[in-house]
């Protein structure tokens, strides 16, 4: 087996994994990045909408500040969120957007000077300053006080992605491309890096690291219907929890996005209705002012896309022979505006839908799009239980987003966290030693030779079968609302998956080299186990929060619930251990209503001696 | 019911000595909205797991899935069947290396290529996070956007004539690559430095004109132009000891901000 050395390992080379490498790769550190793609196909490129930070050079951000950007992260969450590490992110988000155009990221500016700017499908004049001119201009986003969305057109993640990429060539950090992470090697203690296979070769190789940085992003391909990519399969996830001492944080939060489109699951922004785009019905009728007089189509994420199934299940969604959806209006905005900053949309529109959206409606639905969830790390990136383990960016629970995330913060999160997370990466660094355990090297990778030889023997289902069933449970039982019966028929059901896969076949036996069916078949354990976290946290946190909602304790209970769900799994269980810990170190902006969604709050009893000022610590 | 689709794969795996290049037919009855995506994953997970190919984003935006789709160079995930006809005949992308089937390795050819022509801003100015961002006019900003709109699939290579008779051309892609930079002033590259990069025969002057690329581009990015703009720059530059610096500076015409 072939064993590579280095100081840091990424695994995952989105934009998360890349700003982490960019940031040790300067301080002078050997850094190799694995990623399942190429890196530039990371699902970061696909990321259209923007990054919110508190910059305030547009008109409609005037005035902003991190601290108005914290209080709006805070409610998004749903009070979910750890408030030290929002404000960590808020405060450092300007400066990364910052970093970013240095680096050649190509912003959109401000323009002075009298616009037209849409709000709820209305026009309106707004004029730009002449002293900001040349600056990082913002967008609206839901969920927001302020204009505060920074892009580039609407290929935002591509452009970001790209410019850090270039970096990262400029600063000759290695990518591994085409390696699929197996397994973590650790002494129960300390991570030393990771099992990977090559998917040229079908070869496993060890990366042996003093960092190891998990950077994998969602897993949203757990259910059928997902705006993610086909690599967003938990990977990296998976690879923490089946050490069995690394938890996972509140799996049970996962987002989706009003705007999936109907049938391809491809995203059209946030931009489109920042920017001013409707929600309409069966009758194009406008809908979302009865149900949120004040945020409209912009409440957040969560909101939205509960008012549209409700919206839906009055029987007022389009039928289609893809099932119910409501149409997404963008035509008042017009042609110019469509194909330069809604460009991607457009594009997305006429290749898959068939539909040009400068003059018809666009077929939409909720659908699964954002994991809150993930790698449960402290407020420097550090996992909890592994020295040595960090996770950033969509694949960690940092957490920033709690219960629900705003449009804009994840693409923000990325590089702020793989920056924040980078520089206390290079910390730990700095006079470490670490002691290569070649028994520990040799155990995970025996680990996972065992894996592949059981595979090549199995006898009972194929590895799509056993995926297709686990993401119907996951669509069926476990989606937007929930309640307390169906949640444990899902329970059931995946467990009984679960046993299945024990005896998982490979209906090709194994090929040599890539093996696209092994590969998969790797991952599908490991996905159901995830699926189980979601539906299991779900199940026994009888509350809603943010994107949590459940049919039977519809009342957010900020006396028993305001806390964090950890699932750690042993060898061999069929469920997750769970544990809670409080959602937040301290209250900068105390629990209270969110201004949208509606709802009833049971108050807890938090004392005022846990509420601390938002620039405590400024100096 | 709808049409019985046909589909020719070619099929070999480098990785099994005992493998030898073919094409394999398989059959699919056609669906609404089917795309290649959906008709591949269907055929590996329904009849043939070995088959390889790759996807990602499924959206046209990563750039993973570039084959040849009936004799053309496209992106599989926004290709719909109902486009094409009962037959569906494909083929991996020429010039980059097969990893197996219609999976072919786009990632260490680009990576390459992102060395050679240093693709970076090259600035000797230090960031300073208590700074403000520099200016730049929104109208260049734009502009700068729609050159960096490539993902890098591969589909201009492997239409490139000159790409399929020399390997160490560039390509369509490189020199769009470099016209980013070219107009973008945190670059301080010259027009002499570009010339060191492109300005021989595996640069724009290898270009034969055929332009296939610029047709088979599924992001309908300008590479006609961007050749165009790169070699007028690069011949100027060769030619400026000879020629009045006025005049040079004239012919160097639209789109350059460089003096």
């Amino acid at each position: 087996m072939q064993v590579h050395y280095c100081d840091v390992l990424c695994m995952g080379a989105g934009l998360a994994g890349e700003r982490v490498a960019v940031e040790a790769a300067e301080a002078g550190y050997k850094v190799i990045c694995l990623s399942i793609v190429p890196p530039r196909r990371s699902h970061s490129s696909a990321a259209q909408g923007g990054m919110q930070a508190a910059l305030g050079n547009s008109i409609m951000g005037d005035g902003d500040s991190p601290e108005i950007h914290f209080n709006d992260t805070v409610k998004g969450s749903d009070w979910g969120c750890d408030q030290e590490v929002a404000r960590i992110f808020a405060n450092t988000a300007p400066i990364a957007m910052r970093e970013m155009a240095y680096m050649g990221v190509p912003w959109n500016r401000v323009v002075p000077g009298e616009h037209t700017y849409y709000k709820g499908g209305k026009p309106f004049q707004a004029t730009e300053k002449t002293e900001n001119e040349g600056l990082i201009h913002s967008r609206a986003f839901g969920g927001t006080a302020k204009w505060r969305t920074c892009y580039t057109s609407d290929g935002t993640g591509h452009a970001v992605l790209f410019t850090l990429d270039n970096r990262m060539l400029q600063l000759g950090v290695e990518v591994h491309d085409r390696m699929q992470a197996e397994a973590l090697i650790h002494d129960g203690d300390r991570c030393l890096g990771v099992i990977a296979r090559n998917l040229r070769t079908g070869e496993l190789e060890a990366y042996v690291a003093s960092a190891t940085v998990i950077a994998t992003g969602g897993f949203g391909r757990i259910y059928r219907a997902t705006t993610n990519a086909v690599i967003c399969d938990g990977g990296g996830q998976i690879t923490a929890l089946d050490t069995g001492i690394v938890p996972l944080g509140n799996m049970e939060a996962v987002q989706f996005h009003p705007t999936g489109t109907v049938p391809t699951d491809i995203l059209v922004t946030e931009g489109c209705r920042g920017d001013g785009g409707t929600l309409l019905d069966v009758n194009e009728y406008r809908f979302m002012p009865d149900y949120e007089p004040e945020k409209a189509e912009l409440a957040s994420r969560d909101v939205v896309s509960r008012r549209m199934t409700e919206h839906m299940r009055k029987g007022l969604g389009v039928k289609s022979p893809y099932g119910d959806h409501l149409w997404l209006d963008i035509r008042h905005l017009g042609e110019k505006h469509i194909t330069t900053n809604l460009r991607e949309v457009y594009d997305i529109c006429t290749h898959f839908l068939g539909v040009n959206p400068i003059h018809q409606l666009i077929p939409v639905r909720p659908t699964q799009h954002y994991s809150m969830g993930g790698v449960r790390v402290n407020k420097d990136g550090h996992a909890y239980g592994l020295k040595g383990l960090f996770a950033a960016g969509e694949a960690a629970c940092w957490d920033m987003h709690g219960f629900n995330r705003l449009g804009g913060n994840s693409l923000a999160e990325t590089v702020v966290a793989g920056r924040v997370v980078g520089k206390k990466v290079v910390e730990f660094l700095e006079g470490d030693s670490m002691t290569v355990k070649t028994d520990a090297i040799n155990d995970a990778a025996k680990k996972v030779e065992e894996k592949i030889y059981k595979l090549k023997r199995g006898t009972g289902d194929d590895a799509y079968t056993l995926r297709n069933a686990m993401q119907d449970v996951m669509m069926e039982y476990v989606g937007i609302f929930r309640n307390g019966k169906d949640l444990q028929t899902g329970v059931d059901k995946l467990q009984e998956i679960l046993e299945r896969t024990e005896n998982m076949r490979l209906v090709g036996r194994g090929i040599k080299g890539q093996d696209a069916e092994l590969a998969m078949a790797l991952r599908v354990p490991g996905m159901v186990k995830l699926a189980l976290c979601v539906a299991y946290g779900a199940l026994n946190r009888t509350e809603s929060r943010g994107a949590h909602a459940r049919e039977d304790y519809p009342e957010r209970n900020d006396k028993d619930w305001l806390v964090r769900t950890l699932a750690t799994w042993n060898e061999g269980a069929t469920l997750p251990n769970l544990s809670y810990e409080k959602a937040t170190p301290f209250y900068i902006l105390p629990p209270g209503d969110r201004g949208y969604g509606g709802g009833k709050i049971i108050p807890g009893d938090e004392n005022a001696a846990e509420h601390v000022p938002f620039d405590e610590n400024k100096k | 019911m709808g049409r019985k689709l046909t589909f020719e794969i070619f099929r070999y795996n480098p990785a099994d000595p005992k493998s030898k290049p073919h094409m394999q037919s398989y059959e699919l009855e056609e669906t609404p909205s089917m795309t290649l995506f959906i008709a591949l994953n269907k055929i590996r997970e329904e009849q043939d797991p070995t088959l390889q190919f790759d996807f990602c984003c499924r959206a046209g935006i990563c750039g993973s899935c570039g084959m040849v789709i009936n004799g053309k160079p496209g992106l599989a995930c926004h290709t719909q069947t109902a486009d094409l006809p009962d037959k569906i005949t494909l083929h991996p992308l020429p010039v980059f290396k097969l990893i197996g089937d219609l999976s072919v390795d786009t990632g260490t050819w680009f990576r390459n290529t992102g060395k050679k022509i240093e693709s970076w801003i090259h600035t000797n100015k230090k960031f300073d996070e208590n700074a403000q961002e520099e200016r730049m006019d929104n109208a260049l900003a734009n502009q700068i956007f729609e050159l960096d709109r490539c993902v890098e699939c591969g589909c201009c290579v492997a239409a490139c004539g000159t790409a399929r008779m020399r390997e160490d051309f560039m390509g369509a892609t490189a020199i769009n690559r470099l016209a980013r930079f070219y107009i973008d002033p945190r670059d301080n590259r010259t027009p002499a430095d570009f010339y060191e990069v492109i300005g021989d025969d595996q640069g724009v002057f290898g270009c034969m004109g055929l332009l296939a690329c610029d047709n088979v581009c599924p992001k309908q990015i300008p590479l006609q132009d961007q050749l165009g703009i790169m070699r007028r720059m690069a011949t100027l530059e060769s030619v400026k000891a000879i020629i009045p610096e006025f005049l040079r500076k004239k012919l160097m015409g639209c789109k350059s901000v460089k003096p």
